[in-house]
């Protein structure tokens, strides 16, 4: 047991725990990405309230969704363990600024991680706090006649507050009653400064992805002549490009139509 | 040729150090770095001044001695030289050049510009070497290895061990310089048997001098003047965890062989 704390607390291991954490969130935001992607479903919110419901009331995805911000956690105070231990390192700095080759993102993993570590908060405290711990997310109701596959949505009033959610069916008609997420998403993102805020926490993510992902590989120790370049490709293109466009595109999405 | 210096001086490693400023006049374009220090110390000597202390030996870009963090490069603005092989034609006339000892924790100043890099010494003594003598020359084809191979570990092998990946690296750390020697043993047949006990034992010296981490900037691979390659340190990383997690030599047994 020794030996594997001493491991850790290596250099090497604080560096390895930084990539494995690090790679971990990385295939959490494919996921939360997929997922979301119901936002953009016209079927007033169906899709994507089922899904959240689901989310949070299926434990398999309970037990994830806590080794997941275990990792947020522990990825950031590795972080600033490791920055401290950086900066002890250098006690006294150069007067001339350092011109080495680097690129922008990989000198500013710290800062980019910050914006990123207070987007989390905030993001976690609107559509994860509050729909799971506070009744400020109201509740919909959703009826699919099942001979048609018609669905009508209306808002619902619980009888009781400690009501989750319900499906039963009755005369063919499956009534479907969730709390109502897409609502509160929409609401959120009226306001354009909550917007601003998300499209640049979603730029934090593509630099911050452009150098961590491709690091996260140098760091296991990863690196072959055939397969780096595959891994440079799908950090930069599929990790700093698609995703953080596919996530800024629904808080612009749904701002747009709510000026309509 | 008409320069302004900004040279740190600092008397010993217990003082506070400070920027100085001097001319240096009429130097050569075809000077070396330190030729035009030369100089410049020659005025100071007449005008019974104390000369800038800069560390330097063979002059050839071959024994890792001068060091110089020259406007913001180590061993300035040019790639894949030292200091020593620099010449003044590379700056302009007029030009002011800020010169600064390399900085790191692990590398404490001794004097002026020249540090302390025993450090490196020592995580070479922990590990950085082949404890069975090799014996009489045997023939070349006894023992085959690839090209390829062998091209990677020969150019590992060419690590000066002058510390500019250290001075270049945003973190102080010395892994280009650590993985350079892991792998330059490593790759090769002579150096299989102590491969993972090496790796761990100059891990934990490198861990122990206090210098930084890894952040694969790349920093230290472009102002490296031998031009060693940052992925020496993903072979390091490979190789250590491979040695932690999936193998049984120890650290220990290492030192043994000493």
């Amino acid at each position: 047991m020794s030996e594997i704390k001493q491991t850790l607390n290596s250099s090497l291991g604080k560096k390895l725990i930084m990539a494995l954490t690090g790679l971990f969130l990385c295939t959490f935001l494919i996921v939360h990405l997929a997922g979301n992607l119901q936002l953009f479903k016209n079927d007033g919110g169906y899709g994507f309230n089922v899904y959240a419901n689901f989310l949070t009331h299926f434990p398999p995805i309970e037990v994830i969704a806590y080794i997941l911000y275990l990792s947020i956690l522990v990825h950031a105070v590795y972080a600033l363990v490791l920055t401290i231990q950086n900066r002890k390192a250098r006690p006294v700095g150069y007067e001339f600024t350092n011109k080495s080759p680097a690129t922008w993102s990989s000198k500013n993993m710290g800062l980019l991680g910050s914006i990123l570590f207070l987007f989390i908060v905030i993001h976690m405290n609107d559509f994860w706090y509050n729909y799971k711990y506070t009744n400020k997310v109201g509740y919909k109701e959703y009826r699919t006649d099942l001979a048609t596959n018609q669905t009508t949505s209306s808002v619902y009033t619980p009888q009781t507050a400690d009501f989750e959610n319900s499906v039963s069916t009755e005369n063919n008609v499956e009534i479907v009653r969730v709390k109502d997420l897409q609502a509160r998403v929409a609401n959120s993102f009226t306001s354009l400064w909550y917007v601003i805020f998300y499209v640049v926490a979603m730029g934090a993510v593509a630099f911050h992805l452009l150098h961590g992902f491709q690091s996260a590989f140098r760091t296991l120790g990863w690196v072959h002549r055939k397969y780096t370049p595959v891994v440079y490709f799908i950090g930069t293109w599929f990790f700093a490009v698609i995703m953080p466009i596919g996530f800024a595109l629904m808080p612009v999405v749904y701002y747009i139509q709510s000026l309509k | 040729m008409n320069l302004t210096l900004k040279v740190w001086r600092q008397k010993n490693a217990d003082t506070k150090g400070a920027f100085v400023t001097y001319k240096a006049e009429g130097i050569s374009p075809d000077m070396s770095f330190l030729e035009m220090l030369d100089v410049v110390n020659e005025g100071l000597i007449h005008t019974g001044g104390e000369p800038i202390h800069f560390d330097h030996d063979c002059r050839e870009g071959i024994c890792g001695m001068c060091s110089l963090y020259i406007n913001g490069h180590p061993h300035g603005p040019k790639a894949a030289i030292t200091t020593c092989q620099l010449h003044m034609r590379t700056f302009h006339d007029g030009e002011i050049i800020v010169i600064e000892p390399w900085r790191a924790a692990a590398f404490p100043v001794i004097k002026d510009l020249a540090v302390d890099r025993s450090s490196f010494d020592r995580i070479q003594q922990a590990g950085g070497f082949v404890s069975v003598n090799s014996g009489v020359t045997i023939d070349a084809n006894t023992i085959p290895i690839p090209k390829v191979i062998a091209d990677e570990a020969f150019n590992s092998a060419t690590c000066i061990g002058c510390g500019a990946c250290v001075a270049a690296c945003k973190n102080a750390s010395a892994m280009l310089f650590v993985s350079a020697k892991v792998t330059q043993l490593g790759m090769l047949p002579q150096g299989q048997p102590e491969r993972y006990s090496r790796v761990q034992a100059m891990v934990a010296q490198m861990d122990a001098e206090g210098f930084g981490n890894c952040t694969n900037t790349g920093a230290c691979e472009a102002e490296c003047p031998k031009e060693i390659k940052m992925t020496n340190i993903s072979r390091m990383n490979n190789d250590y965890f491979s040695a932690k997690l999936f193998r049984e030599e120890h650290v220990h047994e290492h030192a043994s062989g000493e």
